[in-house]
């Protein structure tokens, strides 16, 4: 088996350099890779586009990121809990495209399936259509929507082996499948990194042929974003 | 006139047994919890999770299982799970029966706007872009007027739209309302007290109604 283990984060993120296109998995703060992007932040790289569907919190997840002001571009379908991100929207120092969350989550599935572009009917007659081609078929109307060109996909697994083979954990899952399809090169952080052979072949999520590099994380803070509960009768 | 309880009831009658339904942040939100006893549905999260369950008891909840809304939930017994890509596969290919959603303004021609408001942070779409341009089956649950007695259900949307010409009924604090395939509303219902003179008065667009119009039934 080829092995794509890397020691730690730090090694992972070693050749991301200023002004390159990466991809976060998560949704809110849900399986958001937390070492990848302290790794980020520590290497100071710079001018980053990133997609992810949201933008983090204030001092959690892609927040970090803003906070050190290393991202030139968001693309995200929902930024509603940041206020830095607001901050640096609203004085000109950060760009950001909104787009329909399904069409974000296809464009990642269309660079993974080897497809150039899809058509979806999300957006058709609003002001995300404005420029896009439009085609009918069966009478209703689609955009034409481009398949993600991203430098490197950064996910979180919660289990994964030394050839790359992901399992991830409840709705944790989101946006990392697709989004480990996507990239160039792809490096998954997990909670535990097994020997190959450890994990069944049929439980795989994602195959190890998408991802290039791998390293277990510890510490994990996974934390919550809106804490709701029921109380015991 | 309606709370957002009363609408989220009103609403709740319209989900038939074996239904898959999408529940928007909101008044949808609260529609699960008047869901008929008896009646079986499976809620979706489009985060990526078939069968909802409730909030999860104190002390159990899990960082990795969250809805849309960023809340913890628990699943239920044949609950499934999936990437986003899957999820708003099944949303377009009309694999959920029903959607349910919030809205700033829906015009007479099913046009709905409930994304951006000019001037103001604009947060993103998240879903709503792709739940409206897919579903089959799409109830609003809106406010009928604004503090200022302001319809916003109006000829036009003023505000930037989320889709055309997708919504086909809307329950309000006033009324349930179709909207006609050739346009405009067509008054089916009244909230309980509230007089058909006054959501005629209440309703910038087209609206059809007749003299008499049933009162909703809440139980």
């Amino acid at each position: 088996m080829i092995n794509k283990r890397v020691a730690d984060a730090d090694e992972a993120i070693r050749d991301i350099i200023d002004g390159q296109t990466i991809m976060l998995g998560g949704f809110g703060l849900c399986g958001i890779p937390e070492k990848c992007i302290a790794a980020l932040v520590k290497k100071g790289v710079k001018e980053l586009t990133c997609i992810s569907n949201n933008a983090g919190v204030d001092d959690f997840g892609i927040g970090l990121l803003l906070k050190t002001r290393q991202v030139k571009k968001m693309v995200s379908s929902y930024v509603g809990e940041n206020a830095e991100f607001e901050r640096q929207l609203l004085s000109g120092e950060l760009e950001v495209e909104l787009i329909p969350q399904g069409t974000l989550a296809t464009r990642c599935m269309a660079a993974g399936y080897g497809m150039p572009v899809i058509y979806t009917p999300a957006g058709v007659g609003t002001e995300v259509a404005e420029g896009k081609e439009v085609r009918n078929f069966n009478g209703k109307d689609y955009l034409m929507e481009y398949a993600f060109d991203a430098d490197f996909a950064i996910v979180k697994a919660w289990k994964g082996d030394t050839a790359g083979n992901l399992v991830f954990r409840s709705t944790s899952r989101n946006f990392n499948p697709v989004m480990a399809m996507a990239g160039k090169i792809t490096i998954a952080e997990v909670e535990e990194l097994v020997e190959p052979g450890e994990l069944d072949p049929d439980h795989i999520h994602t195959p190890g042929v998408y991802v290039h590099r791998i390293f277990q994380g510890s510490d994990y803070e996974k934390r919550i974003e809106q804490r709701t509960v029921r109380p015991r009768n | 006139m309606l709370d957002k309880n009363g609408i989220a009831r009103r609403i709740a009658k319209e989900i038939k047994d074996g239904y898959y339904v999408n529940l928007g942040i909101g008044i949808p939100t609260l529609v699960a919890n008047y869901i008929p006893d008896g009646v079986n549905v499976v809620l979706q999260s489009e985060n990526g999770l078939l069968g909802m369950g409730p909030f999860p008891f104190e002390g159990e909840e899990d960082p990795d299982m969250i809805n849309a809304g960023k809340q913890t939930i628990t699943t239920l017994p044949g609950s499934s799970i999936f990437d986003s890509a899957m999820s708003f596969g099944m949303i377009r290919s009309q694999k959920i029966d029903l959607t349910i959603l919030g809205a700033m303004e829906v015009s007479e021609n099913g046009d709905i706007a409930n994304w951006k408001i000019p001037g103001k942070m604009v947060k993103g779409m998240g879903g709503a872009m792709d739940l409206v341009a897919s579903a089959k089956n799409i109830i609003v649950a809106m406010q009928h007027i604004n503090k200022a007695g302001e319809s916003k259900l109006l000829p036009k949307c003023s505000l930037p739209l989320t889709g055309v010409n997708c919504i086909r009924k809307v329950v309000t604090e006033l009324a349930v309302l179709d909207i006609l395939p050739e346009g405009g509303f067509r008054l089916i219902e009244r909230a309980p007290g509230v007089s058909v003179d006054f959501i005629k008065q209440s309703t910038s667009g087209k609206l059809f109604a007749e003299a008499d119009v049933k009162e909703m039934d809440l139980n």
